[in-house]
């Protein structure tokens, strides 16, 4: 990182602390943690299953869960730890700021393997709908209407910086009341969900540490 | 054409990932889109899919498909009579 | 009204040309890009129609004199080219002069080549180099290292708004304060796993796109690359740079109806606007003209029409889709037809909507079919994505 880059994050750091992290999430390895203490646990199983029982003990009570591709179930999970319960009549201004590094390859690779047989050739809509990392933001838009800013941002690794001062950004220049940020790595059943809400509400400093704390926990 | 019906259901169930519906509860005549089972424009085309995947059939418009998906009825029918596999 | 972020160079590449010029050329002289496909071997040749830029990746690549063993995919070839013209363009000199940061959006990536070579990856070592460029991100740095940019890099995917959100999160970056100036766009090569994909949705047409027409059946999809670079006021006054435009308004909301629809009267794409405006200080009434998304999709251009007339009401101004020029080139999209909206107020043109011929049943508002010459001193431009991202920028004469 180049010593402007520095400073600017630096710089931006300071400001940050206006802001604060009221609620986070982390889901991996078959368990789902909130606020730090596990809500849920379901050890040596494929996320497929994994994810089918996590939507059931959570009594969710949303059937296109199950139409969803991995990254977006593992998304629309995490979001519903932290959003459940809030009005759903369109008021809602929670703005969405996601990123991972993978983007949507999990699903890229099932969508090739079906038009990669020229004898078999059957290319799945379903399946390329969810070709694109920022549709499980569209799947979380349309679960609780959040007609929000949103926008999906690909990094090399988790980017702890970037979440704390773009929120910033969103929160300072009122383009949202609440900023849901979210680490959403999904590839080949190795994934990791790191989610949380910052706003101007009374929680923890949302700085670069305090992020990279939680994201480690 | 019984036998096409149940089959039609279960592979309904499957490829549209309706997880929380039985075979048991499709009625023939439940409408597929809109109030009954809730489908949508991507499980349309899905079916679509479906129809040349399993039974030879190819759909050149979606807009055919409306009348064709109403019912497990109308389908069974449809590919009864158009079915090449 | 506010004045909003300066711009001081374009670079763009496309189906109807190479540089600014030609695309300019094209865009006034009506002549469209819209062919058959002749770079990629797909079974849907005969049944499609693509805005494809007729280079061979050979040929880029000898155009950025890439050594032979490099992997830079179609999409980063494009981007860079895109991106070396538009730095050129604003007479950056040493890019590392100020504090300087690029923003690039893509849906396709690597994937022209991975594609091609994945299954040759056991048997064939020498492709392998082509897996670390699969990624998103590695189009964008690999944009930086021919530019020699060392500042902050970052790559954005929302589908089709792409490249707006770019160039809105680049704005912002320039108005916080963070960068002084910043190169912004998106770029988006053709591939069979769009092409596969975009078919299996029955949203291609097989003729030529007729956007806002009753009887239009879908969207021809296109290749291309654009990039814009902005500056911060300071930095303009201190090279005594020529401004070409200004980006006055953005804004971005979720449509929150539908994976890949739109909903029937637009929300998202409404609320977009209304952001934009809200921004920018701006009137419905000021607009000029507006570069509609405009896919020529039976959905878009219903949701979109009708989002329009809610936004603007009885006063609509002259509005066209350029899609028929170029095609829909995915998150390059907003980029180029941001390049367009600048040469419209720099040159005062309202580009045709072409192929117009009848208008839609649902409403009374029909497009620009013919060039018109007027003086035009904001621009509305629209970008719609799957996943409900609605984007919408404003731009203003300088």
């Amino acid at each position: 990182m180049g010593a402007a880059t520095q400073q600017w994050y630096l710089k931006k750091q300071a400001m940050a602390d206006k802001h604060f992290i009221t609620d986070y999430c982390t889901i991996e390895k078959g368990r789902i943690k909130r606020n730090g203490q596990e809500v849920f646990a379901a050890s040596d199983t494929s996320f497929a299953d994994f994810a089918k029982q996590a939507y059931k003990h959570a009594e969710t009570e949303y059937s296109k869960f199950f139409k969803m591709d991995n990254l977006s179930k593992l998304s629309f999970l995490a979001a519903d730890l932290l959003l459940k319960g809030q009005p759903l009549d369109g008021s809602n201004n929670t703005a969405l700021l996601f990123a991972n590094i993978s983007s949507s390859l999990d699903t890229d690779v099932k969508f090739n393997d079906s038009i990669s047989d020229k004898d078999n050739y059957f290319p799945s809509p379903a399946v390329f709908v969810y070709t694109l990392p920022n549709i499980c933001m569209g799947e979380i838009s349309i679960r609780y209407k959040l007609y929000t800013e949103n926008s999906f941002f690909i990094f090399e690794a988790f980017n702890p910086e970037f979440f704390a001062n773009y929120a910033a950004i969103l929160l300072d220049t009122s383009r949202a009341d609440k900023v849901l940020c979210g680490w959403v790595e999904f590839f080949k059943d190795d994934y990791k969900a790191f989610m949380y809400l910052v706003s101007k509400e009374s929680g923890t400093d949302n700085t670069i540490e305090n992020i990279q704390l939680l994201y480690n926990s | 054409m019984e036998a096409l019906k149940q089959e039609l259901k279960e592979k309904i169930i499957n490829v549209l990932n309706l997880e929380d519906i039985a075979v048991e509860d499709v009625n023939d005549n439940d409408a597929l889109f809109g109030d009954g089972l809730g489908l949508d424009s991507i499980d349309a085309l899905e079916l679509i899919v479906m129809l040349d995947k399993d039974y030879g059939i190819k759909l050149a418009d979606p807009k055919e498909g409306k009348a064709i998906f109403q019912s497990i009825e109308t389908m069974a029918k449809y590919i009864s009579e158009n079915r090449t596999k | 009204m506010n004045k909003g972020v300066a711009i001081t160079g374009m670079g763009i590449i496309s189906s109807i040309g190479a540089t600014v010029e030609e695309n300019f050329n094209a865009l006034v002289n009506g002549r469209p890009g819209i062919t058959v496909i002749d770079n990629i071997d797909t079974i849907h040749k005969n049944n499609i129609k693509v805005g494809e830029i007729k280079k061979t990746n050979n040929q880029l690549a000898q155009e950025l004199n890439l050594p032979a063993d490099n992997n830079f995919s179609r999409t980063a070839m494009l981007a860079t080219i895109a991106a070396k013209q538009a730095v050129k363009n604003a007479g950056i000199t040493d890019i590392n002069e100020y504090n300087t940061g690029l923003i690039s959006a893509t849906t396709v990536g690597g994937m022209d080549m991975t594609e091609t070579y994945f299954y040759d990856y056991m048997e064939r070592p020498d492709n392998r180099r082509y897996i670390e460029s699969h990624d998103a991100g590695d189009n964008t740095h690999k944009i930086a290292n021919e530019l020699g940019l060392k500042g902050m890099v970052t790559t954005i995917s929302t589908a089709c708004s792409s490249a707006a959100n770019a160039i809105m999160l680049g704005a912002r970056l320039i108005k916080s304060g963070k960068l002084d100036r910043v190169i912004v766009g998106g770029a988006d090569a053709l591939s069979k796993f769009t092409i596969n994909g975009f078919k299996t949705l029955m949203i291609l047409s097989d003729t030529y796109n007729t956007p806002f027409d009753n009887n239009r059946k879908g969207l021809n999809l296109g290749e291309a690359a654009a990039f814009i670079v902005l500056e911060s006021d300071e930095v303009v006054k201190k090279q005594n740079k020529k401004v070409l435009a200004y980006l006055s308004g953005y804004g971005n909301a979720n449509d929150a109806y539908h994976q890949t629809a739109s909903s029937e009267n637009g929300d998202g794409a409404f609320l977009a606007m209304e952001k934009a405006f809200k921004i920018s200080g701006l009137q419905p009434s000021d607009v000029d003209y507006i570069n509609a998304h405009g896919t020529a999709t039976p959905n878009n251009d219903l949701s979109e029409g009708r989002a329009l007339i809610r936004a603007f009401g009885s006063n609509m101004p002259d509005f066209s889709s350029t899609k028929p020029f170029t095609g829909h080139t995915l998150a390059a999209a907003a980029a180029i037809e941001a390049v367009y909206s600048i040469l419209a107020l720099q040159n005062g043109v309202v580009y045709p909507n072409l192929n117009f011929e009848t208008p839609m049943e649902e409403f009374n508002i029909i497009p620009q079919t013919v060039l018109k010459e007027k003086e035009i001193n904001h621009v509305l431009s629209n970008s719609f994505g799957f996943g409900g991202n609605c984007s919408t920028l404003l731009f203003s004469k300088s």
